[in-house]
């Protein structure tokens, strides 16, 4: 056996190790550039009162998390039960960001529609879902056009920000929470950022 | 029930696999006829059980039945049967059992179609096909069962992924697999050969066909998926270097090496180490690609569910096939020194020139695949590798390729006269730059690149003419016709794939410098003008299909004042999974294609409308389609069969030798 025909067997094996940690890493989780960044400000109406505004320097002096929801998106039903459960132990108050209600629903079709009559059938809509499911939130703020999702850098529906009591956001959450994500990652962040303050 | 069946039948497969995989391999050792004899039929039931496995599977989707896991959720009742019977591979599990039914059906084909083999031979061919199935189907049943049941069942199901729901993707995975699982033969002759010690110019002779249709399908099912990108996913492009068709590009750019590396093997004896080892990297690229695309190690658009276990599973599977047969390879591959000698003026050397860089082009590829990969475990960062590195990388690499590849067909084997063959070719070779050069002054685009791809395309069409006349002239006194007759079928193969490459390269350069792009914002009765045409935007209206809620634009394309058509891009949502989709409309021609896609619709009633001119983008597939022609026309060659012959009749001869 001759070693130079052993090279291909040795970069195959390096590649190898290379595959295999690979496997143990998540190219999905791509770092927010908006992190340790302040939370792009907003002032919208509320979905229980919509003839009131609410603004996210409100929340300054709080560690709070923004929940991205719709009551159209399909993933946000599945991690909606743990969002009231925390909301029964009082975990941390959640913001809800009423994403798009309308017109981000594949089903409806808001060609001519104005948007006074998008606002109200999007507030019939997010507080019939609430009202069916449960309310977890501090409350709701609606982006009809979805334009603070934009800012916020939001791709999919659910999504979460964590956000300390400067205003900053800390930590981003893609996708449903789930009870170990909720445990492992969100509330150790959230004890950590109450410490510091 | 039926699944039940299915599931019961896929082991039996397995089963079957596991001795077609041993019992073969055992008896070439111990050169008993009764062993090596179980490995056809073992082959044949093999294939016969996975085939009613994917029936079955087929079935469930078919009748809707929603208590099968992926049935719920890749179907729909509502789903046209078609993209019933297509959602069966359109997901991790069904595509998986269609894997291992093309490795099936392969197999199935060397028991058919290589009687003439030697028994030894092709009981170890069997045997390492045998291995591969073995490791496929466990593979399936353990990780990733199709038959899982969702009990209890649901009323309806989630439906197919709508970018799934179209006719592009009825064919494009069963013929990528097939080209990628084909190179199993290869390698598997690769390795019965490494394993008996036997590499001659009869095991080349025997592999070329094999490699060559897989290499067909390979293409083709490429070309498939490339046009099914363009069309389907509304964004006008047609390669986007994602890391899935990375995969099945790297094992088609070594496939191609190892089509050429066999024919100098074949014809000279020369390069045996290295035709083996392509052998081996071919299909270990198939494997990577399956590796890459099935545990999510690489983010793509193509991306499945992802699950450690099936990656570290077929972690594994990789590192033990391909492991083994390197090593194999490094044990064995001194024996495979020396051959023709030829000198550094020769065929020989064009095509080995060409071999190492189609090579380090397929090597390049994978390094930009992998690039992400390598520099997160190293904790360097996060980074994606895009298009601008694979095109800084592949121009220059393809260049000397396709300059090589009209060149070499014209000197002879083993030794040649370069200044001769330079003084014949060199006005091709000025006329082509001319050519390029003009022609790219001609549409006023005269950069580079556009010079560059022109004058690589005139000289391939131009230098294949040239090969046409003197193979042609090589007669000379004879009719035309019989000149046209003597000329074999592989030499035919061999000049349209050129030739297909040529026109690809006109396909490619006109759509990368001159395609232009529009979006606008459209209200009934507005108009737009690009690259010559003016678009009439006539409004929207519904048009909902059996799954899907759509607007549908309606689009005048004129031209010179003339109308030359309507189109009507749709704008869908699927409502199972309330997936928005869009559906380009094309006005398709030889020289150009007009292509249109429907956006969002705005508050005010306008809709924004994206307009692209892609000028001879049919010319890439068309360059596909002929170098898929050239492929069948090589493997077509008689010679094939009728050494084929001879070798059955040696075969004989060598047993009633053995038995006196």
């Amino acid at each position: 056996m001759k070693a130079k025909f052993l090279v291909p067997l040795l970069l195959f094996f390096g590649l190898a190790g290379f595959l295999a940690f690979g496997l143990t890493l998540n190219p999905r989780e791509v770092p927010s550039p908006l992190i340790d960044k302040p939370a792009p400000n907003f002032r919208l109406a509320r979905l229980d009162q919509p003839d009131k505004t609410f603004a996210l320097e409100e929340m300054r002096g709080e560690v709070w998390l923004l929940n991205v929801w719709a009551s159209w998106c399909v993933a946000c039903r599945q991690e909606h039960p743990l969002l009231v459960r925390m909301a029964e132990q009082k975990l941390v108050p959640v913001v809800g960001l009423n994403y798009k209600e309308v017109r981000g629903d594949g089903a409806i079709s808001v060609r001519g529609m104005a948007l006074e009559a998008e606002t109200a059938m999007a507030v019939e809509r997010g507080q019939r879902w609430l009202k069916e499911h449960g309310d977890p939130y501090l409350l709701s703020v609606m982006d009809i056009d979805g334009r603070i999702g934009i800012d916020f850098g939001v791709y999919g529906v659910p999504e979460t920000f964590l956000i300390d009591r400067e205003g900053r956001i800390r930590y981003k959450h893609i996708g449903p929470i789930t009870p170990e994500s909720l445990q492992g990652q969100i509330m150790p962040k959230v004890e950590e950022l109450r410490r510091a303050g | 029930m039926i699944p039940e069946l299915g599931h019961f039948a896929l082991i039996l497969a397995l089963v079957l696999s596991m001795v077609q995989a041993v019992v073969p391999l055992v008896g070439a050792q111990r050169n008993s006829a009764a062993l090596m004899a179980v490995g056809r039929p073992a082959a044949q039931g093999q294939f016969f059980f996975i085939l009613f496995s994917y029936v079955c599977l087929t079935w469930a989707f078919i009748q809707s039945d929603f208590s099968v896991q992926l049935a719920a959720s890749n179907s729909h009742s509502e789903t046209p049967l078609m993209y019933k019977i297509t959602g069966v591979w359109g997901n991790h599990e069904g595509s998986l059992l269609l894997w291992a039914m093309s490795l099936s059906l392969w197999t199935v084909a060397v028991t058919v179609f290589s009687r003439h083999l030697p028994d030894a031979f092709l009981a170890r061919v069997l045997g390492v096909l045998g291995l591969v199935s073995a490791g496929f189907i466990s593979f399936t049943l353990v990780t990733s069962n199709p038959f899982e049941r969702l009990l209890p069942g649901v009323a309806e199901g989630r439906d197919l992924n709508p970018l799934l729901q179209d006719p592009g993707m009825i064919i494009h995975p069963p013929l990528l697999y097939m080209g990628y699982v084909g190179f199993s033969v290869a390698f598997a002759f690769a390795i019965a050969a490494l394993l008996s010690g036997r590499l001659d110019a009869a095991w080349a002779r025997w592999s070329r066909p094999w490699t060559t249709v897989a290499w067909v399908f390979l293409t083709a099912g490429i070309a498939v998926g490339s046009g099914w990108a363009y069309y389907e996913l509304g964004w006008g492009g047609w390669w986007f270097w994602d890391p899935v068709e990375n995969a099945s590009f790297m094992p088609w750019l070594l496939g191609t090496a190892l089509m050429h590396s066999l024919a100098v093997t074949e014809k000279r004896g020369a390069f045996r180490s290295w035709t083996v080892l392509l052998a081996i990297g071919a299909f270990s690229l198939s494997l990577l690609g399956t590796f890459l695309v099935r545990s999510g190690v690489i983010t793509s658009v193509h991306a499945f569910a992802t699950d450690p276990k099936r990656g570290l599973y077929i972690l594994a599977l990789l590192v033990i096939v391909i492991g083994a047969s390197l090593l194999l390879y490094a044990a064995r591959a001194n024996k495979l020194m020396g051959g023709g000698s030829f000198s550094l003026v020769s065929r020989e050397t064009s095509l080995l020139a060409n071999n190492v860089l189609l090579t380090v082009a397929s090597a390049s590829v994978l390094l930009g695949t992998l690039y992400p990969l390598f520099l997160d475990a190293l904790n360097l960062g996060k980074i994606s590798v895009g298009p601008p590195y694979f095109e800084a990388v592949f121009v220059p690499l393809m260049t000397p390729v396709v300059v090589l590849m009209m060149f070499g067909p014209f000197l002879r084997w083993k030794d040649d006269d370069l200044l001769a063959e330079v003084r014949r070719v060199a006005p091709i070779f000025v006329a082509s730059v001319a050519i390029g050069v003009g022609s790219a002054w001609a549409v006023d685009h005269l950069t580079w690149r556009t010079v560059l791809g022109l004058s690589l395309a005139a000289w391939v069409v131009l230098a294949s003419l040239r090969l046409l006349a003197r193979r042609l002239g090589e007669r000379a006194g004879a009719a035309a016709g019989s000149r046209l007759r003597s000329i074999t079928a592989s030499w035919w193969g061999m000049w349209l794939a050129h030739l297909g490459i040529g026109i690809f390269i006109i396909g490619v350069t006109m759509v990368g410098s001159l395609d232009r792009h529009l979006d606008v914002r459209m209200k009934e009765g507005q108009r737009a003008e690009l690259a010559g045409y003016t678009f009439v935007f006539r409004g929207a209206v519904d048009a909902d299909g059996p799954n899907y809620d759509a607007a549908r634009g309606n689009i005048e394309l004129v031209r010179d004042g003339r109308v030359l058509g309507v189109l009507d891009p749709e704008k869908r949502v699927y409502r199972a999974q309330g997936m928005p989709m869009t559906e380009a409309a094309l006005d398709i021609g030889v020289f150009r294609d007009v292509y249109v896609s429907l956006g969002e619709q705005l508050e005010d009633g306008s809709w924004i409308v994206s307009l692209y001119y892609k000028p001879f983008i049919s010319w890439i597939w068309a360059g596909c389609v002929l170098m898929g022609l050239g492929g069948i026309f090589a493997a077509a060659d008689r010679r094939y069969r009728r050494l084929a012959a001879r070798d059955a009749a040696a075969a004989v001869g060598g047993r009633v030798g053995a038995a006196a």
